[in-house]
């Protein structure tokens, strides 16, 4: 890669991002932009996914939400995201948690890691 | 002919990522490294029959370059680029010989063309060429999953059409893609980040020029 992208996208990378993996569960803060009010909403659930690098780096949360299950993407360095904080670490065994999408209630807890 | 005026830059594509735009989307962008590039020669319609700007790029050793292109540029002051490409704009008087054009020239916002040599594919088949479907993966079809089929009748017309999309050389040809928007520019570093993706490999030479289109 050319260094002048690598610089570009060096400059827009944040560095208050804390240290998460697939099992933990987060607290996503989220700039919500209506008309011209902006106000923050809170996503809450289990990170089941962690992908890319750098600047395209993404992750994925899941929550049930009203007994349905709800994922969201977010761009690790998106400025969209107010902060994130990590409510829980889990214990799990392999980096995509996609098996959660077939699990309901109990089966779908995860251990805490400590 | 052209009554627009027209802005150009002559450039290098850098590569393609992704900025976030003021709402916090994600934007896909082509780096461009744009300019400087210099006014080598300004036609009129009173010596040339038009009017246009011709833009120099590039380095070259100065060995290279042929007598009568060199003594031209001798007698203007101008040191020898690798490439010329000529932009016609019907404001070609108010540029002088010698000017440095930089990527500043465009602002964030603006539409343009980019003009580029696409990459070279060789040797192409139809699926890849023309965007065929082929044949049947199963259903009987034998070594035939990417051929293009049938290609026209039988003894009538008895022959096949001409412009019959076939296999053949692709890539490696000059494109221009319409209306892509500038997403910023950084005159300090002469970058130009243009939304979207841009004809030929990276550090091939691009030309970025107003867009024809839409506008006034």
């Amino acid at each position: 890669m050319h260094t002048a992208i690598q610089e570009l996208e060096k400059a827009q990378l944040r560095s208050d991002v804390p240290d998460f993996r697939p099992g933990d569960t987060l607290n996503v803060h989220v700039r919500v932009t209506e008309g011209n009010r902006t106000r923050i909403q809170v996503f809450k659930g289990v990170v089941i996914r962690r992908q890319g690098s750098g600047i395209r780096e993404t992750f994925t949360v899941r929550k049930i939400s009203y007994a349905v299950g709800v994922e969201r993407t977010f761009p690790v360095h998106s400025p969209v995201i107010e902060k994130i904080e990590v409510v829980s670490r889990g214990r799990v065994r392999r980096a995509k948690l996609y098996y959660l999408r077939n699990l309901r209630g109990k089966a779908a807890r995860i251990r805490e890691r400590r | 002919m052209t009554t627009k005026q027209i802005k150009g830059v002559l450039g290098e594509k850098l590569g393609m990522t992704q900025v976030f735009d003021e709402s916090g989307k994600v934007v896909p962008v082509t780096v461009l490294k744009a300019g400087p590039a210099v006014v080598t020669r300004v036609r009129t319609p009173e010596t040339d029959g038009y009017s246009a700007i011709q833009l120099g790029y590039g380095h070259i050793n100065p060995r290279k370059v042929n007598k009568p292109l060199g003594d031209y540029l001798r007698k203007h002051n101008l040191t020898p680029r690798r490439h010329y490409v000529e932009v016609r704009t019907s404001d070609a008087s108010e540029y002088t010989v010698g000017q440095e054009i930089t990527a500043d020239v465009f602002q964030p916002g603006e539409k343009v063309d980019v003009t580029g040599k696409t990459k070279g594919k060789g040797y192409a088949g139809v699926m890849k060429r023309h965007g065929f479907g082929g044949l049947g993966a199963s259903h009987g079809t034998q070594r035939k999953h990417r051929s293009p089929g049938s290609i026209g009748g039988c003894a009538t017309p008895g022959r096949v059409f001409k412009g019959m999309r076939m296999a053949g050389r692709m890539g490696n040809v000059r494109r221009t893609v319409q209306n892509l928007t500038v997403h910023s520019v950084d005159a300090e570093k002469g970058l130009l980040l243009v939304k979207g993706a841009v004809p030929g490999p990276n550090g091939g030479l691009v030309l970025v020029r107003t867009a024809v289109k839409g506008g006034k």
